[in-house]
């Protein structure tokens, strides 16, 4: 009886401890997001007001072009700039894998524009792409005057300038995340691979990266996660220019809800972006569920499978 | 060592293998090489403007070793620059931004450590709700919940005040640190902890005796995590922190955009440079921690 | 010599400073099954490595098939190798799983069916050609494992340890299907554990490691019969070899090992070259070759000994005695039932005993 009630006394501990995580949990990711989602229907200005006018800030928001340009630009940038951190991750990572001298020293090349600010990230490449002084004009005075590289200038590729910069910032955090997956892999599986004659190429694309579709989901989650989030790099790097030729949704709302004063239009934004995570949340556990209704699937075949063989 | 010749009796093959330098090797090296040129390149760029004159940036040759080094850049950009009306540098920002971090890193660990410990120990009815809950908070964008953060905030008044923004940052650093911690302890054997229940210590008293001198390698892990996270955010520093607690991301973004009179390139990029020292020293001298919180860090299924 | 499968010359490994092969040389028959047995970091998987290729050798000659291998790629030596966890291709059905070397190496579409139905045949997998790996028993998964060998045509298979994952039961059950396919296949097979029960009843000959050098290399019943020292002496066995450390004395011209106060004479020991009066010995005893309260052909005895623990083990019992204030195991038949503190005299089966040189540790 003792027992139970000092366990009883250890939960109640327990809640308490988990209070701020609870109230966490429950008032930002609950009521928060509720409150925004309502909001959105509302004709808020600077503050929030509850005059429901139904899609009306939904229906404004899809005519504005500024909108229309930033979620073109976000398929753009985050499809570009997964496709790209992935591809050139996997491949440096497999490269790196290579029994390399001064891995430490790569490996630190690699990650440290991780490790900065996307402020920093989005100047520097401001200042490196710049027309008149930047990269251009030292290769013209290198003699290649027929370099010509200042995509952030020109609103037709400002965009590919600001995925430059995501791609030299992002790349590096894929590299470790799936040489870790790489160096993950069961030795003996290479061992087999090299007596069955299979090359060293081969052996990464056929064998080695299907078998760490966890460390690629972990390195597709988290670019996905910071392509929605994309704000500081856009702010910093062009500030949404030129015009509106580099607009985000993550500058699209902040902007809405302070300098514009228009909360209604910036929640129906903020709404907007919650879908696209909700979507990859949804499939991530619809595969989930499938997979674990096969592996039980494949259970009930074994034990068939080892009844028809012995 | 590898590349020794085999002493050959004959021509019978004997002893290791004779390597040679294959295409493919020279391939290899070639293409980490290239990399790490582009990767080095804008911090060489930043590293050289910032010791340049802006005589010679005007030149424009902007790979090249100065002339003549200069440090005027960085005295100016600590002390002196503008933003706006202000013209003190970003020492201001830089204590501000410590002022933030510290508070702020400290704080979020000890939630999250007590959480993760009860989530892993003392799992309580919809403990793990909650904490699915906050999972999904890792996830969503900062814009979806910012404007009712802002209106809360203003009514409990700590909106635009040091103590808002520090418990802002513990707010949004409670999903990931939380995963962390709760990874850290749910590896732990569960005997250790039944153990010390039979032995009579209860809730607190195993946190404080035994799990948390046990978590000194997985708090460092989330020091680093929170240190380069918080010092280098810069939405949560423009909303919340207020005109007075300004962090040094967004007095250097107000420095360089300031469009009043002629643009320092010097300047900017040491002031740039200045602002990332903090992170890149914690990044140079944690090494293999660093990635250790970064996998940590990247929400595992 | 045309008969020698694989034969190993002056073989030396060194990783940085550290030796862990030493000039080793070896030869197997061909259709021998050589066990490499010893405690872990003793090289066995190391020299298994190096025969296979995966491991770039120091010094010295490996030749499979009496062709010199040394400096050849592991998939044009002729070997198929099973690891420790199968290293099955998890994405791929099983036929693929067989196929993927033979239709990376570009060979003909019927000649692979052919290969892949002849080795499932032989191996009794033809109804799970389609199943991927984690659908598969550990027993099927090994039978996969070997069958990625057998398609390749080899002639030579190399185990690396590939029960050690397995629980007892299992173990035993794919234990018999190894020699089973040993017997109907008669390739070479080289198999690395650290279990000396699989050693023993696998294999042909076991060549039983220490320190990167085979301490004794021998036919299994030889091994555990008459071990050339001490460390094979101790490693084989459970319950371990008992070893009394004691001296040879002569007392009217019959030798006898005194150990503390003990004399238990050796005339009847086979010796090598005879043992010199005086030599500080150690004396091994297996449990079975003590017997306690018969006396037997070639036995000597009795000596008092106390029992202090009885152990039931289902098909014999062993019972710890004190003898002389040292503790020993002996084997006695399960019936027999003995209590603590009791007093018996123990007897000693000279002829099946080992002497070892107490300096030298090799046995006299």
């Amino acid at each position: 009886m003792a027992q139970r009630r000092k366990k009883k006394l250890g939960n109640l501990q327990a809640i308490i401890g988990s209070i701020p995580m609870i109230s966490v949990a429950v008032g930002v990711y609950v009521i928060c997001i509720i409150y925004s989602i309502t909001l959105s229907f509302t004709s808020s200005r600077l503050f929030p007001k509850f005059n429901f006018v139904g899609l009306k800030q939904y229906e404004r928001l899809w005519g504005s072009p500024r909108w229309q340009i930033s979620v073109e630009n976000i398929w753009l940038f985050g499809f570009l700039l997964i496709a790209f951190t992935l591809i050139v991750g996997y491949l440096l990572a497999v490269f790196m894998d290579q029994r390399i001298k001064q891995e430490g020293l790569f490996r630190t090349i690699f990650l440290y524009p991780f490790a900065m600010s996307l402020v920093v990230t989005g100047l520097v490449w401001q200042w490196v792409l710049d027309p008149n002084l930047g990269v251009q004009s030292a290769m013209a005075n290198w003699g290649f005057e027929w370099f010509k590289f200042a995509p952030l200038v020109n609103p037709e590729t400002a965009i590919y300038g600001v995925i430059i910069a995501g791609v030299w910032q992002g790349t590096g955090v894929t590299m470790a995340i799936l040489l870790a997956g790489i160096r993950g892999i069961d030795e003996d599986i290479w061992k087999a691979s090299k007596v069955d004659g299979i090359p060293a190429w081969r052996t990464y694309f056929s064998i080695v990266l299907p078998m760490m579709k966890g460390a690629v989901a972990t390195a597709f989650v988290l670019q996905c996660v910071s392509v929605v989030r994309v704000y500081d790099l856009i702010v910093a790097i062009t500030n949404g220019g030129p015009g509106i030729a580099t607009q985000m949704p993550a500058v699209f709302v902040i902007e809405h809800i302070s300098i514009r004063q228009n909360a209604g239009v910036g929640m129906a934004a903020a709404t907007l972006m919650l879908l696209p995570i909700i979507i990859l949340l949804g499939g991530r556990g619809i595969i989930q569920w499938r997979a674990a209704k096969i592996e039980k699937e494949y259970e009930k075949k074994m034990l068939q499978a080892s009844a028809e063989v012995s | 060592m590898s590349e020794e010749k085999p002493e050959s009796s004959g021509n019978e093959p004997r002893g290791p293998k004779p390597r040679k330098i294959s295409p493919a090797r020279i391939g290899v090296y070639a293409f980490l090489i290239i990399s790490a040129i582009f990767f080095t390149l804008p911090l060489w760029v930043m590293l050289m403007t910032s010791l340049k004159t802006m005589p010679e940036i005007r030149m424009g040759y902007l790979f090249n070793w100065p002339q003549e080094i200069s440090f005027d850049a960085w005295v100016k950009a600590w002390d002196t620059a503008c933003t706006g009306r202000d013209c003190n540098g970003l020492k201001p920002g830089f204590w501000n931004s410590v002022k933030i971090t510290v508070p702020s890193t400290i704080l979020s660990i000890v939630i999250a450590a007590i959480n993760g410990y009860a989530l892993s120990f003392w799992r309580f009815k919809g403990s793990n709700f909650f904490f699915g809950l906050l999972l999904f908070g890792a996830f969503v964008p900062y814009q979806v919940v910012i404007y009712p953060l802002i209106i809360a905030f203003r009514e409990i008044g700590i909106f635009a005040t040091l103590p808002g923004i520090i418990i802002l940052h513990s707010i949004f650093g409670m999903p990931i640190l939380t995963l962390l911690f709760r990874n850290f302890f749910g590896s732990l054997p569960m005997d250790l902890f039944k153990a010390a229940r039979i032995d009579g210590a209860g809730f607190w008293q195993i946190f404080f005796w035994i799990m948390l001198p046990m978590s000194v390698p997985i708090s460092i892990v989330a020091v680093i995590l929170q240190v380069t996270g918080i010092w280098n955010d810069f939405l949560f520093g423009s909303v919340f922190a207020g005109r007075a607690n300004m962090p040094m991301t967004v007095q250097l973004n107000n420095i360089v955009t300031t469009t009043t009179g002629i643009r320092e390139y010097n300047v900017n990029m040491a002031a740039t440079i200045l602002s990332a020292a903090v992170p890149l020293v914690v990044y140079f001298v944690s090494g293999k921690w660093f990635v250790r919180g970064i996998a940590a860090g990247a929400v595992k299924g | 010599m045309e008969n020698i499968s694989v034969s190993i010359k002056d073989l030396s490994l060194r990783f940085g400073r550290i030796e862990v092969l030493n000039s080793m040389n070896l030869e197997i028959k061909q259709g021998e099954f050589l066990v490499l047995l010893g405690p872990s970091g003793c090289g066995k998987s190391t020299l298994l490595n190096c025969i296979a290729g995966l491991l770039d050798v120091s010094d010295g000659q490996i030749f499979i098939e009496g062709k010199n291998v040394t400096w050849e790629e592991p998939k044009d030596r002729g070997i198929g190798m099973v690891f420790q966890s199968y290293a099955l291709y998890p994405q791929m059905s099983v036929e693929k799983n067989l196929s993927f070397g033979l239709r990376v190496a570009g060979m003909k579409k019927p000649e692979i069916e052919e290969r892949v139905k002849r080795a499932a045949e032989i191996l009794q997998i033809e109804p799970l050609l389609n199943r991927k790996p984690v659908e598969l028993s550990g027993g099927q998964r090994q039978r996969v494992a070997i069958g990625r060998a057998l398609v390749r045509d080899v002639d030579v298979f190399l185990f690396d340890e590939p029960l050690s994952n397995l629980d007892a039961k299992l173990r035993s059950e794919l234990r018999v299907e190894i020699k089973l396919l040993h017997q109907k296949l008669s390739n070479t097979m080289i198999y690395v554990t650290h279990d000396q029960i699989e050693a023993l009843t696998l294999a042909d000959r076991v060549a039983v490691m220490k320190g990167g050098v085979i301490q004794q290399l021998d036919d299994p019943t030889t091994i555990y019969e008459k071990p050339v020292n001490l460390f094979v002496a101790g490693f084989m066995g459970s319950p371990s070899m008992n070893f009394l450390h004691g001296e040879v004395i002569e007392k009217q011209g019959n030798q006898s090992v005194s150990f503390k106060g003990i004399e238990i004479p050796i005339r009847s020991y086979p010796s090598i070259n005879g043992i010199k009066t005086g030599t500080k010995v150690i004396l091994g005893a297996r449990p079975e070759y003590i017997k306690i309260d018969e006396k037997e052909e070639g036995t000597v005895g009795p000596f008092e000994a106390v029992v202090e623990v009885y152990e039931p083990m289902g098909a014999d019992s062993i019972v710890w005695i004190l003898l002389g204030g040292k503790e020993i195991s002996v084997r006695v038949a399960a019936g027999k039932r003995y209590t603590p503190e009791e007093k018996i005299s123990v007897y000693f089966k000279i002829p099946s005993v080992s002497i070892f040189d107490a300096a030298t540790e090799q046995r006299l």
